[in-house]
């Protein structure tokens, strides 16, 4: 998907850029992260902070029509979202935050981010200076498939949102979904919304009974208290 | 993809415009005036009917308006630019009217200290007027205006290009829809004042300097040499100057000694002193220098992002990681300035060890870069009726 959209921007063909359709780019966006385009409201601002080569970003934009721009640290990510036509900037991800002044922006996306990042618990109250709202999503330690390798193999798990192996894994701040709301309790943050959710068969579903316990990952929206 | 050796524009020719006749001259910052001004450009590509497909290229220190193509069939080198503008590259003339014009001061056809004053018959050497990058934007913007382009869609250029490119966006916003400043600075360091200042005391120690009227008699060649010697110094990276020389020896096996050229590096600098010689006036070199100490975009205010608070394009700016004569930092100093002000700006610090030179050399990458960004220039930046 990503590069039949390279080739067509690059051809020039702009009107057909401007009309690709809205499946395409829907398809282009990891399954994880769909929820996120029904969350967000027509015309918002939106800052994705690590926003990879920016499929949440280019959805947003085009079928949500928000004004976008993300931070991205790797240069062929950020090649990407160039090419997209988005507007992104290039390093680390609490690089100039303070450039944002508060509430600026109707939205601030966190996807995937926060385990990999030394002190997540600063870039979550900025993401919840700056945005309105903050849209964050975290892999679940909780999940029974991490719980089970851990307690029956004794080895240290790895599931498809976790890959990696224990030493050369970037993820170096892992969560539950228990830990994180009792974050956002200590940290005057109201959970707008959450969806508990697991991956079956390419779709997301939702997990009602135990997400704790049976969600692969958590989507967060959060907003300061007043 | 921009093709970097193929597709050449062919054969251009420089263009001459003259403007500012007494008693219309053009007003400087330093408060003289300067007239006639002659600028010299080169266009390529066609302009389309609405006269929206127009991208300003801006040179650097010692540059000139003969940025892609060649003059004659037999030349040996191609314009500065050539790997980045023509068919099918990244300024693609199949598409984009390019235009670029010498800066006042220069000795590359424009009005400089080397051409004639008429009121005297002779060279006006250091009566030329103290000109600035806003002085050197305000004539292009005359030149533009005379070919009838309303807005620009993009204005670009690395080092003083970029500074020049960072004046268009700030003194005249409506006029200029996506802005790329490349490995620039909103304002010249103390450091590289310092770098310029040695540059013109090389020149200005010359016995043939003669306060700047030697004119018709021998330059001031050495005082020049040495002046781009340290330029190239400040253009290169500790880490391009070991790649590139390492301690080699220059053809020979053993050091011999003496004062004679031993190292590798010493004898590039001697070449490209004695080449730049023969291209460039002495007098240019220091008006041009000078323009860029004066360059302190955050002036009057002293707040930069008050400054860029007039702008209205949208911006890509890029930065080279090795590059210590304008950091990355001073780069992140604009972006931060535009992103304050609520502007649309693209932020890419490209890895390179090539240092200051980078934005010459780096042609992949730049060249993925402003393609795609120019892609969607009819979906950002500043609209004219807006």
């Amino acid at each position: 998907m990503r590069t039949s959209w390279i080739t067509r921007t690059r051809l020039g063909l702009k009107s057909m850029s401007n009309d690709v359709k809205e499946q395409d780019i829907l398809q282009s966006v990891p399954t994880e992260l769909r929820r996120i385009i029904d969350i967000v409201e027509p015309g918002s601002k939106v800052l994705d902070l690590g926003c990879g080569e920016g499929h949440l970003l280019k959805a947003l934009q085009k079928i949500k029509r928000a004004r976008v721009q993300g931070i991205e640290l790797s240069d062929v990510a950020m090649q990407e979202c160039i090419a997209k036509g988005l507007f992104v900037y290039h390093g680390d991800l609490d690089e100039g935050l303070s450039d944002f002044s508060d509430k600026c922006m109707d939205y601030v996306i966190l996807t995937n981010t926060l385990q990999v990042l030394h002190r997540p618990d600063k870039l979550i109250m900025e993401a919840a200076r700056i945005g309105k709202k903050a849209v964050i999503s975290i892999p679940n330690f909780g999940y029974w498939r991490v719980r089970f390798q851990l307690m029956f193999w004794g080895t240290m798990p790895k599931t498809k949102g976790l890959p990696f192996d224990w030493y050369d894994s970037p993820n170096i701040h892992l969560t539950t979904i228990h830990d994180f709301r009792r974050f956002c309790g200590e940290h005057n943050l109201e959970i707008v919304s959450e969806m508990d959710e697991v991956i079956g068969g390419g779709e997301a579903k939702t997990v009602t009974t135990n997400p704790n316990f049976f969600a692969d990952y958590a989507i967060f929206v959060l907003q300061e208290k007043a | 993809m921009g093709n970097s050796n193929s597709n050449s524009v062919g054969i251009v020719e420089t263009q001459y415009f003259t403007f500012a006749a007494p008693p219309r001259e053009m007003e400087l910052e330093c408060g003289r005036k300067l007239g006639p001004i002659v600028l010299a450009y080169e266009t390529y590509g066609t302009m389309n009917e609405d006269k929206s497909n127009c991208i300003l290229i801006e040179h650097a220190l010692s540059g000139d308006a003969h940025v892609a193509g060649k003059h004659h069939a037999d030349d040996s080198t191609a314009g500065w630019w050539d790997s980045m503008v023509g068919p099918g590259k990244a300024f693609d003339t199949e598409k984009y009217f390019v235009i670029c014009s010498n800066v006042i001061g220069s000795c590359k056809g424009s009005s400089g200290p080397g051409s004639i004053n008429i009121e005297t018959g002779m060279a006006y050497g250091m009566d030329f007027p103290i000109v600035t990058i806003k002085d050197m934007v305000k004539a292009q913007k005359v030149l533009i205006d005379s070919l009838g382009i309303e807005q620009l869609m993009c204005v670009v250029g690395g080092s003083m290009g970029g500074m020049q490119a960072l004046e268009w966006a700030v003194t005249y916003p409506e006029c200029v829809r996506m802005v790329i400043p490349i490995a620039t600075t909103a304002r010249l360091s103390p450091q590289s004042i310092a770098f310029d200042a040695v540059g013109r005391h090389a020149i200005m120690a010359d016995p043939n300097w003669k306060f700047g009227d030697y004119y018709g008699s021998e330059p001031p060649r050495q005082g020049l040499a040495i002046a781009r010697m340290i330029g190239h110094i400040t253009y290169l990276s500790d880490k391009s100057m070991h790649n590139k020389f390492g301690r080699g020896l220059q053809n020979k096996e053993r050091p011999s000694y003496d004062f004679s050229t031993e190292f590798q590096v010493e004898s590039y600098l001697n070449y490209k002193g004695d080449a730049f010689v023969k291209r460039f006036d002495a007098n240019s070199y220091l008006y041009i220098s000078k323009a860029m100490d004066y360059f302190d975009l955050a002036e009057p205010s002293g707040e930069l992002r008050t400054e860029l608070s007039r702008a209205k394009a949208a911006f890509l700016v890029i930065s080279f990681s090795s590059d210590w004569l304008f950091p990355p930092y001073m780069s992140r100093e604009i972006v931060s300035a535009l992103r304050r002000n609520n502007l649309d700006v693209s932020y890419a610090e490209i890895q390179s060890d090539y240092g200051h030179d980078s934005f010459l050399l780096e042609v992949e990458v730049l060249s993925r870069l402003i393609e795609n960004f120019l892609d969607y220039a009819d979906q950002v930046g500043a609209k004219i009726d807006e």
